[in-house]
C-alpha cells in the first residue's frame, strides 16, 4: 500500500530548482497549529530562520530536508525544548508560547523522540502510564491495563501482551507504544521524529498504517522523515526546509521524489540526480 | 502455542492469538522455564543456593539448624538486613552506597551518646541518630546532584569521613555501654513474640496474601482481564501460612521469633508495597531502567534520587540503632570490619542488580539470610572471620557474576 507510484518522466526539467518555492495552499484559517517567522539562533549560528509552518486536525504534514536543515531544531521549538528567537506560534487560533516541554504537552501538543524515550525494563502498561499513573499511593493497575488494552486496540497495534517489558519488543511495536503513550494526554497535534528510520519493511508498513488512524482520528500529524517513499505514502502535504529556511511546500499526491530531492539538496543538477542519471535505473532506487 | 484462546470469550489481555495459552498448573510450569531460559532467575539462585548451604553447613555441624542456633541467626540477620533494604533502593536507580557501614556505625555512636552519657529519653536518642543518618543522605544526594559526582566516590569519601566523626562523638574512652536493663537492649536481646502470637501472625499473613490474591482476582475479572485461578490463590495463602506455621513452630522449641525480627520483615513488606504498588516505586524503576525517558515522562528525577540516597542512610541508620542494641555497646569498631560488604552483598546476592533498574525489597531478606548463614556455620566451625571474608568474598562474587550472565541473557531473549 505505500508503494509510491514511479514518476512518468525521468527528465530533470520536472525538478523545482531550489529558490522557487511551490506553495500548492495554504491552511491558515483552518490550522490548527501555525508557526509564522519563527527564528532560532545558537550564537552565530542561524538555526531557523522565518520558518512558517501549518498544520490542520485531521492532516499529515511531513517535513523533510538534509542534515543540518534545522528539522530537529524545530522539533524542539514545538515540543518546547528550545524557545524560538522571534516569530508566533498560534495554536487553536490563540497565539501561545512554549516555554517548557510541560507547557507544550498541557496545549495538546505531543512529541515522539527518535530514541523513543521508553523504559525497557518496565512493561507496556508502566511504559504507557510512565508519569502519570492512576492512584499514586495505590496503583490502579486494573484500570491502567485496561485503558491500555482499549488503546493499543484503537490504533490496531499488535502487541500480545502488555506485562512484558519493553525490551522484548520489536521497533515497530515499541514505535506504537511510544506513539501511544503520547496519545494518553489527548493531544491535538502530535511530532513524530524519524518514526521509520530505524525499522524494517513489515514494521515501517505498520508505522505507516498507524499514522493514517492518527489522521482518521482527527489530529494533526507532523513527521519528520528522511524517506521519501514514506513520506508519499502517508503524507498530505511536503514542506522542505533547506540550510534552516523554507525551501518548498508542495502537495504529497503530486509531487514527484525529484522534485523533493531538488528542493532539499537545493539544486536540480545535485548528487542524487547525477547519481540517479550515471547509473541510469529506475529513480526510486535513488530515494 | 499448542492451545490458543479463543477469541470470542478471551479477557482482553488474552485475545492475541500469538500468545500460548499460560493457564493452569501446566502453564505456571512451563511459564516458570520460559523465564528462567531467558534469565529471568527470580529467587531461584537464592533459594538453591540457600538450600546449599544449609546442607552443607549442616553436615559439617550439625548444630548449625539446631532451633536455638536458628533463633540466633534470625536476630543476627536484623541489622545488617536492615542496611540492605537501603542498599536495594541505591541500587535501583543504578548508584551505590558505599559508606552504610561508617553511617550505621556513627548512628551507633550517637545513639550512645546521646542515651548513656546524655541521659536523653531512648525516643529522643533513636530519633536523633536515625535523623543524623538522612541528613547524611541528604547531603549525598546534594553533591550527586549539585556537582555530578559519581555516587561511589561521594559516598566512599563519606565512608572515611564519618568513621572519622563516629570516633569523634564517642570520645577518649572509644566505647560507650548501653544498659542492659534499658529498653533498647530488652527489644534486641530479649524481647520474644508469644508462642500463640507467632502463629497467630502466621495464619494472618497466609489470610492476607489470599485476601488481597481474591481482591485484585475479582477486580481484574470485572474489568475484562485474566486472572488468576482462585485455587492457586488459596493453594498459596494456605502454603505460606504453613511455612510461616512451621518456622514459629520450630523456633518456639526454643526462645521463638524475635520481635525484631518481626520488624525486619514488617519493614521488607513496607517497602515491597513502597516499590511495586505506588507511583514512587515505579519511578524509582523508571530512574534506574533509562533516567532520560523518565525525565522526559515528567518525573522528578532530582527528587527520585534524593529519596533514595536518604532512604538507604535513613535505614542504615535505624541498621546502626539496632546493632547497637543488639551489642549493647557503640564502640569503635561499631559498623566497622564487614558490615558494609555484607550490606551490598546481601542485596546484590538477593537479585538487585548492580545496573539498576531491577530488583526488589525481598532481595534483602533472602540475601542477609545467605550471608548470615555462611558467617553463622563458619562461627560455629571454628574458623575465624579470615576465613568468613574470604567466603563472603566469593559469594559476592559469584552473586554479582550470576546477575552479569543474567542479565546478558535477558538482552539475548529481549527481555531485559
Amino acid at each position: 500500500m505505500n508503494t509510491p507510484t514511479a514518476p512518468a518522466d525521468l527528465s530533470p526539467d520536472h525538478a523545482a530548482t531550489g529558490s522557487v518555492v511551490t506553495t500548492t495552499h495554504t491552511a491558515a484559517e483552518e490550522a490548527i497549529l501555525s508557526l509564522r517567522g519563527i527564528s532560532k539562533s545558537f550564537g552565530a549560528v542561524a538555526a531557523l530562520t522565518g520558518i512558517d509552518l501549518d498544520v490542520a486536525a485531521g492532516e499529515v504534514v511531513a517535513i523533510v530536508g538534509d542534515n543540518g536543515a534545522g528539522k530537529s531544531t524545530l522539533v524542539k521549538v514545538l515540543s518546547g525544548v528550545h524557545a524560538p528567537d522571534s516569530g508566533t506560534i498560534r495554536f487553536a487560533g490563540d497565539e501561545v508560547t512554549l516555554p517548557t516541554p510541560h507547557a507544550s504537552l498541557a496545549l495538546g501538543i505531543a512529541t515522539v523522540f527518535q530514541d523513543l524515550a521508553l523504559c525497557e525494563n518496565l512493561s507496556v502498561v508502566e511504559n504507557l502510564f510512565l508519569g502519570r499513573e492512576l492512584r499514586l499511593h495505590r496503583l490502579d493497575e486494573v484500570a491502567m491495563e485496561t485503558r491500555s488494552w482499549e488503546l493499543l486496540r484503537e490504533l490496531s497495534a499488535k502487541i500480545p501482551t502488555v506485562r512484558v517489558p519493553v525490551a522484548s519488543l520489536s521497533g515497530g511495536q515499541r514505535q506504537t507504544v511510544a506513539i501511544a503513550r503520547s496519545l494518553l494526554g489527548h493531544p491535538k497535534v502530535i511530532i513524530l521524529d524519524e518514526p521509520t528510520a530505524a525499522l524494517g519493511v513489515a514494521q515501517t508498513a505498520e508505522v505507516l498504517n498507524l499514522i493514517e488512524r492518527l489522521r482518521e482520528r482527527g489530529l494533526g500529524v507532523i513527521m519528520i522523515s528522511h524517506n521519501m517513499a514514506d513520506v508519499r505514502a502517508v503524507a498530505d502535504r511536503v514542506i522542505v526546509l533547506r540550510l534552516g529556511r523554507n525551501n518548498g511546500e508542495y502537495d504529497a499526491r503530486t509531487v514527484t521524489s525529484e522534485q523533493i530531492v531538488a528542493a532539499i539538496t537545493g539544486a536540480a543538477d545535485n548528487v542524487v540526480a547525477r547519481r540517479s542519471a550515471r547509473t541510469s535505473i529506475d529513480p526510486q532506487e535513488t530515494r | 502455542m499448542s492451545a490458543t484462546v479463543t477469541p470470542t470469550a478471551a479477557p482482553a489481555d488474552r485475545q492475541d492469538e500469538r500468545l500460548a495459552d499460560r493457564s493452569g498448573l501446566g502453564g505456571l510450569l512451563r511459564g516458570f522455564v520460559d523465564r528462567l531460559r531467558s534469565g529471568d532467575l527470580g529467587v531461584l539462585p537464592v533459594v538453591v543456593g540457600l538450600a546449599v548451604i544449609w546442607t552443607v553447613m549442616q553436615s559439617l555441624n550439625p548444630i548449625f539448624l539446631s532451633s536455638p542456633n536458628l533463633v540466633n541467626l534470625a536476630m543476627e540477620c536484623v541489622p545488617v538486613g536492615v542496611i540492605a533494604l537501603g542498599i536495594v533502593c541505591v541500587l535501583l536507580v543504578g548508584e551505590i552506597d558505599l559508606s552504610v557501614g561508617s553511617v550505621s556505625g556513627l548512628s551507633s555512636a550517637v545513639l550512645a551518646v546521646l542515651f548513656v552519657d546524655r541521659g536523653l529519653p531512648v525516643g529522643v536518642a533513636i530519633a536523633g541518630a536515625v535523623l543524623t543518618g538522612s541528613l547524611i543522605g541528604l547531603l549525598y544526594a546534594q553533591v550527586f546532584l549539585r556537582f555530578g559526582v559519581p555516587s561511589f566516590v561521594v559516598t566512599l569519601a563519606g565512608l572515611l569521613s564519618f568513621v572519622g566523626i563516629q570516633l569523634y562523638v564517642l570520645g577518649p574512652q572509644g566505647s560507650i555501654n548501653i544498659p542492659f536493663e534499658s529498653p533498647l537492649v530488652y527489644f534486641a536481646q530479649q524481647a520474644f513474640v508469644p508462642d500463640w502470637l507467632s502463629y497467630v501472625l502466621a495464619v494472618l499473613g497466609g489470610v492476607a496474601l489470599v485476601v488481597t490474591g481474591l481482591a485484585h482476582r475479582r477486580e481484574r475479572t470485572r474489568s475484562g482481564l485474566s486472572a488468576e485461578a482462585a485455587v492457586l490463590v488459596i493453594v498459596r495463602g494456605a502454603l505460606l501460612a504453613s511455612a510461616l506455621a512451621f518456622g514459629a513452630w520450630y523456633l518456639n522449641r526454643t526462645r521463638g521469633v524475635g520481635w525484631m525480627v518481626v520488624l525486619f520483615i514488617a519493614l521488607v513488606l513496607l517497602l515491597h508495597y513502597l516499590l511495586t504498588r505506588t507511583a514512587w516505586g515505579r519511578w524509582m524503576f523508571a530512574v534506574g531502567g533509562n533516567e532520560e525517558a523518565a525525565r522526559r515522562a515528567g518525573i522528578n528525577v532530582r527528587g527520585i534520587y534524593t529519596s533514595a540516597f536518604v532512604l538507604c542512610s535513613t535505614l542504615a541508620a535505624v541498621g546502626g540503632v539496632l546493632a547497637a542494641s543488639r551489642l549493647a555497646a557503640a564502640n569503635q569498631s561499631s559498623g566497622g570490619g564487614d558490615v558494609n560488604l555484607n550490606a551490598i552483598a546481601a542485596a546484590v546476592i538477593g537479585g538487585t542488580s548492580l545496573f539498576g533498574g531491577r530488583g526488589s525489597a525481598f532481595a534483602a531478606l533472602l540475601g542477609i539470610v545467605v550471608i548470615q548463614s555462611i558467617s553463622s556455620g563458619l562461627t560455629l566451625l571454628n574458623l575465624d572471620s579470615s576465613f568468613r571474608f574470604a567466603v563472603t568474598g566469593v559469594v559476592l562474587l559469584l552473586a554479582v557474576i550470576l546477575d552479569s550472565v543474567a542479565r546478558n541473557s535477558r538482552r539475548r531473549t529481549g527481555r531485559a
